[in-house]
């Protein structure tokens, strides 16, 4: 089987609160306010894809498209064990929304060989949108499933993929090729790559292409072409006024907080 | 001969969850009413007419869209049933509400009608002819206003925690839209597990009681349950406390999860994560026990107790047992 794992690199999402400030254009964040990491959904989809690997043999792509940066996130899939990795360079300086990237995604897509699986993390820890894995399905014309944390091969030509849903699960089978949007669960926390791996992977090479490469305009990425345009980006304030409970004895401050609680249940 | 008019279409593609459609309509309505634009609402039916008349009271138009294949599970139907309205109405925003189905459908479907998508909008405004709307990011660090330069504007709001809609004195038409053409199914649902202890989702929870790494293992969940159940509440997790095993992903809360809203949020063993928060943040109430007075979870809280979980559960559960009795 041939899968392509999409990594996107972002700005490390457990910046503590205090750390984190905006950039001059107040349109993202301050990108020297943490460090740089790769989406932790798109290593749960990795690691899916390692597990899958591991089971029935095949081969994995990762694909990452960002500024010069993302070699290093691409280097952290190669030691991670990924076969290969390609980067799409964005040197404009400017975003991507959603749409944009699954665009040139798709076209990085149609140079490589067939591929039977392509996965997203569901949504990355920056922006959030959570849209890139369904907009890069229909690019490609293929069937698409969000929220997957579970895959299973079942003969030549199917997949089983397990959906978290409002109450529960749901598996589907589907064709290959199909695109999937990976989300978090007990079983798809990504693997520490081992000394070894890390250093092999620097020796490994990275395919990467320009947006001319790929036949992409070089507008692709500018703001006012963009579909989905931020416009204003404030950092909100938490209120901080908490009151705490507070009493002589333990059992006295758990009857305080007893009976607020009680308060708003009987409120009900 | 009269303009054209505008139509937002309201999708309520799950609509057993009240609260959550309730507060989807009012986004919907409000958003036609400041667009000037007609409000039709698009769900499942004929079968249970009582509710097809109480959606007629908050809306233009009210689609029942009647299908064979049209069950929820199916995001395939829903897609081209969607997308053959869409292109025949051709709306300027389509709304949907924060179920896995509709984000799963609202990239695609946007694609499909060649408009801008986005998910997880707080408020929804128009300005100069565009959708504008607010929606968290960086894990709930920083707002941000997106302008939505496509049309239409594809939208899934938060709808639990988005105001009903306001009644009309007319109720607006009720019309049956058959979609007979079954589409070729490409991917066929094999099976479907619920998670244990979801009675109500969590959506619609008046109160929560979620528990977090702190808890220090799958047991003490079981006694969230317990107080869960005194509380006449649910119960939910940390994302760290459901990659853990302790609890199903289905009670996840936060960013990645269910965004909630109940009347009191009980966070416990939870540090108060930023991508925790998005997801409690319009809650009315959040309070917190937490060993670290220091546990960021207390600046969105309006009272808290600095205590070990487990020395204070046992007693809490008895004294509430006794105070709601
Ligand atoms: C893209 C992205 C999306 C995410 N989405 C979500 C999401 O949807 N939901 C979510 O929850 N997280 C999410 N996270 C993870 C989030 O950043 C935190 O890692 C997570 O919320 C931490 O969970 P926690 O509070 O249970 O654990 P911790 O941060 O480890 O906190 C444990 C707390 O328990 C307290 N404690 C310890 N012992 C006791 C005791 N005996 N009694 C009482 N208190 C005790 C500690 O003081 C501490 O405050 C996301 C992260 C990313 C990057």
């Amino acid at each position: 089987m041939n899968i392509l794992v999409c990594l996107k690199q972002i700005l490390d999402p457990e910046v503590p609160a205090r750390d984190f400030s905006l950039a001059r254009s107040h349109l993202q964040a301050d990108p020297t306010c943490a460090d740089l990491v790769t989406n932790i959904f798109c290593e749960n989809a990795l690691e899916t894809a390692l597990q899958l690997r591991d089971r029935h043999g095949g081969r994995i792509s990762i694909l990452s498209l960002g500024p010069a940066s993302v070699e290093d996130t691409l280097r952290k899939g190669l030691a991670m064990q990924a076969d290969a990795a390609f980067m799409i360079l964005n040197d404009t300086g400017h975003l991507p929304d959603s749409a944009a990237t699954a665009k040139a995604l798709a076209a990085a897509i149609g140079k490589l060989d067939r591929l039977d699986l392509i996965l997203t993390g569901h949504e990355s820890g920056d922006w959030g949108a959570g849209q890139t894995g369904g907009l890069l399905a229909e690019e490609l014309g293929l069937p698409f499933i969000a929220f997957v944390d579970e895959i299973e091969e079942t003969g030549p030509d199917r997949l089983i993929l397990r959906q978290q849903n409002d109450s529960g699960w749901q598996k589907f089978s589907a064709p290959m090729p199909v695109v999937a949007s990976i989300t978090n669960s007990d079983h798809n926390l990504p693997r520490i790559p081992k000394i070894r791996d890390i250093i092999l992977a620097n020796r490994k090479p990275i395919t990467s292409w320009s947006l001319g490469d790929l036949e992409l305009s070089p507008d692709l990425f500018l703001p006012e072409h963009l579909l989905v345009r931020v416009t204003e980006l404030t950092i909100p304030q938490a209120k901080g006024d908490c009151a705490f409970i507070e009493g002589a004895t333990k059992e006295e401050k758990i009857g305080k907080l007893a009976e607020k609680i009680a308060a708003i249940a009987r409120s009900i | 001969m009269s303009e054209p008019v505008s139509t937002v279409i309201t999708a309520l593609i799950s609509p057993t969850q009240e609260r959550a459609s309730a507060g989807l309509m009012g986004a919907g309505q409000r958003l036609s009413e400041t667009v000037g634009a007609e409000h039709v609402v698009v769900a499942c039916g004929p079968e249970d007419s009582e509710s097809a008349s109480g959606l007629a009271h908050g809306a233009d138009r009210v689609l029942l869209v009647r299908s064979p294949a049209l069950v929820r599970d199916r995001q395939e139907v829903w897609l081209q049933c969607l997308t053959r309205m869409g292109s025949e109405l051709n709306p300027a925003a389509i709304v949907l509400g924060n179920d896995a189905l509709s984000q799963e459908i609202t990239p695609r479907l946007a694609h499909r009608l060649g408009g801008a998508s986005i998910g997880d909008a707080q408020t929804l405004t128009a300005e100069e002819g565009h959708i504008s709307i607010t929606r968290s990011v960086y894990g709930g660090k920083a707002m941000a206003k997106v302008k939505l330069q496509g049309t239409p504007a594809v939208v899934w709001v938060r709808a639990p925690s988005m105001d009903p809609a306001r009644g009309r004195a007319t109720p607006g038409q009720i019309e049956e839209w058959d979609f007979a053409t079954e589409p070729e199914m490409k991917i066929q649902l094999l099976e479907t597990q619920m998670d244990a202890g979801e009675g109500d989702r969590l959506e619609d929870a008046r109160i929560i009681v979620s528990g977090g790494r702190g808890l220090g293992g799958p047991e003490p969940f079981e006694k969230l349950k317990e107080l869960a159940k005194v509380l006449k509440g649910q119960t939910a997790a940390s994302r760290a406390a459901c990659d853990l095993g302790w609890a199903p992903h289905s009670w996840q809360v936060g960013q990645t999860g269910k965004k909630v809203a109940p009347q009191l949020y009980l966070a416990s063993g939870i540090s108060g994560a930023s991508q925790h928060i998005m997801g409690i943040a319009d809650s009315k109430a959040i309070a917190a026990i937490n060993t670290d007075p220091n546990a960021p979870i207390f600046k969105h809280c309006q009272f808290g107790l600095v205590e070990d979980f487990h020395q204070v559960i046992g007693p809490l559960q008895e004294k509430l047992a006794e105070l709601l009795a």
